[in-house]
């Protein structure tokens, strides 16, 4: 396998293409994580079919590829010796109709919901529970479907594909930023990030120092506001309406001060190819700074009064709770993964120059893989991303008088590979691009972290009582957009 | 308990007042300010800028400021009442002014008004966008914005709703859910659509999986621009609809 690094490109021509047999032992014997398992066709109907993986320890990423011709429609699949690849095999096979066989479940990742039979449970007393796609709140659709014994869930299938609105043509056909803001809008910063990484990577062309650090920044207000709103709605589904009301409205401080910044609550139109739009200024940034310490302040005191209540506490631990290997096992990545010990952070195995230069550190977290986990550890992660904040911002005040922005030409390296892992609040957001001989995208993949993680979250209510879904399901908070593309 | 009531006490009031004439900071993207002129329109993402005359279509715009940053006959100002009745009265020229058009944009209908004014509740449905209408949506309801004052709520059950609000650019995979939605909510009903997606497929109009034939079998009472929809625009929206 070709070795790479993150946010750099390689001639698509170096990538090795191997024999079915071989490309499976050589990711078997690697035993690294899978972050790309995607097709792209190829000459007379014939499939290309990549692995990328990650050596998390390493920081380094692996990249293979194995060809299918026009006849050949099937391969003996990986899930079986790796698991985590379980929902890459289910997503290949939607694509390009190349069969992973002996898949332990080999179902729709995003079409044909109608068609597909959902597993069933017999047996005295069993019961289903079919929720969605439309649900009970303003949130996105999906559809769940409990397997209960009384309250008791068994088993949680999980359809989604609702949002399918096929993202990954559109990029080949109109890529844009603001199409990149738009495939999942609560993580807006990390995929235009993402975006914009590959496309100067692409261009071969290097942003000023001051533009990536208000690109850092923001991804880091992007990380605390959505952390603080996810602790209101833990908040409101334990009906502990204090907490929602006061997250709620520390939130929005945070959100309109990036409104400040630049326009848009969530930062749309911040992130451009070749830089940033909008100046962090002095003024706003000492404006910014306060707020933050008055919402630090409030989300501190919330949460310590919180985590003294003892009906809090009854509700958040051992509720929803996903163990270290099984975690592993299923690939979770992000904050749900480390939630549950596996400590996955792109920030740290894949850094960029700024987490040294920053000192930014990797800090110790007591992971016990319930909800009461992942609520600590959004609380934990709040005030880190805080305290990088403050430093991104007094890093700022020297990098005056640069560049927003780097201007390039449009034209693509030819017949490259470009891959930008970006770690948003979720997890790990990962684009893959490609170009052809003329320099134009002729594949490109996207990685969401809740596409390894819904099925974390199915294993997580297994033995909970099915009225303690809502709440396993707001601390995972997954995105149906990123997962649907 | 006495860490709870110093929390309370910490927060204080946090609700807007007045909703109606609430501002928000001026950098913020809304009302286009049009001067008729030049602009290169090849630079807008979604077709919503034309020329000839200059114009844009605040159904399509996404408010990403390309073509203010770009072209100095465009300014996107921050009048945030762009809710109109008319699909077309979204279309604004250098002929438009923000004052001449929350006067205007919104046609109240007595019926609506009668039937509606103290007490609206939505279904809303999310058939394929990105989650940042709904997130400003919920946002309407938190103890900031405070939407269920006026007696605006959403609800869980179509049968309990008033009418629907879709978000997203209507997806192939929502079809079915979505007319099924709309079907059990009782007459007199509306629909009110929330968003560039959902007005006009917004930047994934060109998708070959979306599927639109809702809009074309059942009649629209309500257009609120916006990429995300800002909560202000939304409550005013339906503030100036109902009374
Ligand atoms: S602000 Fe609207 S009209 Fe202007 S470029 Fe963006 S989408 Fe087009
Ligand atoms: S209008 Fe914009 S914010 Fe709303 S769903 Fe569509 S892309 Fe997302």
């Amino acid at each position: 396998m070709l070795k790479i690094k993150n946010n750099t490109k390689i001639n698509i021509n170096e990538i090795p293409i191997l024999q079915i047999k071989d490309f499976r032992e050589e990711i078997i014997s690697l035993n690294f994580r899978p972050i790309g398992f995607f097709g792209k066709s190829s000459e007379n109907d014939s499939v290309r079919l990549f692995a990328v993986l990650a050596d998390d320890k390493a920081g380094d990423i692996y990249i293979s590829s194995t060809k299918f011709s026009a006849d050949e429609k099937s391969y003996e699949c990986l899930t079986k010796e790796i698991p985590a690849f379980h929902i890459f095999e289910r997503e290949f096979y939607e694509q390009f109709g190349v069969e992973p066989l002996n898949h332990p479940w080999l179902k729709p990742v995003r079409i044909n919901q109608d068609k597909y039979e959902f597993f069933e449970m017999t047996g005295e007393e069993v019961h289903q529970v079919a929720v969605g796609p439309i649900h009970a709140g303003v949130i996105e659709p999906g559809h769940f479907r409990f397997m209960c014994n009384g309250e008791t869930v068994y088993h949680l299938e999980i359809m989604l594909g609702y949002q399918h609105r096929g993202i990954e043509e559109l990029m080949l056909i109109s890529p844009s930023n603001q199409l990149a803001e738009s495939i999942c809008g609560d993580s807006v910063i990390a995929y235009n990030t993402a975006y914009s990484q590959i496309m100067e990577i692409l261009q071969d062309v290097t942003i000023s120092d001051r533009a990536q650090l208000i690109r850092k920044a923001a991804l880091e207000m992007e990380r605390m506001a959505i952390h603080i709103g996810d602790l209101g709605a833990i908040a409101g589904d334990i009906a502990y309406l204090m907490g929602a009301s006061v997250f709620g409205a520390t939130r929005t401080l945070v959100i309109n001060t990036m409104l400040e910044f630049c326009g848009s609550r969530f930062g749309r139109g911040l992130i451009c190819t070749g830089g940033v739009n909008y100046d962090f200024t002095e003024e706003k940034l000492n404006q910014a700074l306060k707020t933050f310490e008055k919402v630090i302040k409030d989300v501190e005191r919330m949460v310590n009064t919180m985590l003294k209540s003892s009906t809090v506490m009854s509700r958040l631990e051992k509720t929803g709770t996903i163990s270290m290997e099984r975690a592993k096992e299923a690939g979770l990545v992000g904050m749900a993964a480390r939630a549950a010990g596996v400590e996955l952070d792109s920030r740290f195995d894949f850094p960029d120059k700024w987490m040294s230069e920053l000192k930014i550190e990797k800090k110790k977290f007591k992971a016990t893989g319930d909800v009461n986990a992942r609520f600590k550890l959004r609380y934990k992660e709040i005030l880190q991303s805080y305290s990088m904040i403050k430093k991104i911002f007094a890093k700022l005040q020297e990098c005056k008088n640069q560049d927003l922005f780097t201007s390039a030409s449009n034209n693509l390296s030819q017949n490259s590979l470009a891959i930008s892992i970006v770690e948003g609040w979720r997890g790990e957001v990962v684009h893959i691009a490609m170009t052809d001989g003329n320099g134009n995208l002729s594949r490109y993949k996207i990685k969401d972290p809740s596409f390894n993680n819904w099925y974390g979250l199915a294993l997580a209510v297994r033995n909970n009582g099915v009225s303690d879904f809502p709440l396993c399901n707001k601390s995972f908070n997954l995105s149906y957009s990123g997962n649907d593309l | 308990m006495l860490d709870t009531l110093k929390s309370r006490i910490f927060q204080g009031k946090q609700y807007i007042k007045d909703i109606r004439n609430a501002s928000i900071k001026e950098e913020f993207r809304g009302f286009p300010v049009i001067k008729e002129g030049e602009c290169d329109s090849s630079i807008c993402p979604t077709g919503a800028l034309k020329t000839n005359p200059l114009s844009i279509d605040m159904g399509k715009c996404t408010f990403c400021g390309v073509c203010e940053r770009a072209c100095e006959n465009i300014k996107l100002s921050n009048g945030f009442k762009l809710s109109s009745t008319d699909r077309n009265k979204l279309i604004i020229t250098s002929e438009s002014d923000y004052e001449t058009y929350t006067k205007s944009a919104i046609e109240i209908k007595e019926s609506i008004v009668k039937t509606f004014g103290h007490s609206l509740k939505l279904r809303q449905v999310s058939a394929a966008g990105c989650n940042g209408c709904e997130m400003e949506l919920n946002a309407c309801s938190n103890v900031n914005f405070d939407m269920g004052r006026f007696g605006i709520d959403f609800v869980a059950s179509p049968r309990h709703a008033d009418g629907i609000v879709i978000t997203g650019p209507l997806s192939e995979n929502m079809t079915f859910a979505l007319e099924n939605c709309y079907n059990a909510v009782p007459n007199p009903k509306i629909v009110i659509l929330c968003g560039a997606c959902a007005i006009s497929g917004g930047i994934f109009q060109n998708s070959e999986t979306l599927n639109r034939e809702f809009l074309e079998k059942y009649p629209v009472d309500l257009y609120i621009p916006g990429c995300p929809v800002h909560p202000l625009t939304f409550i005013n929206g339906i503030l100036s609809y109902i009374h």
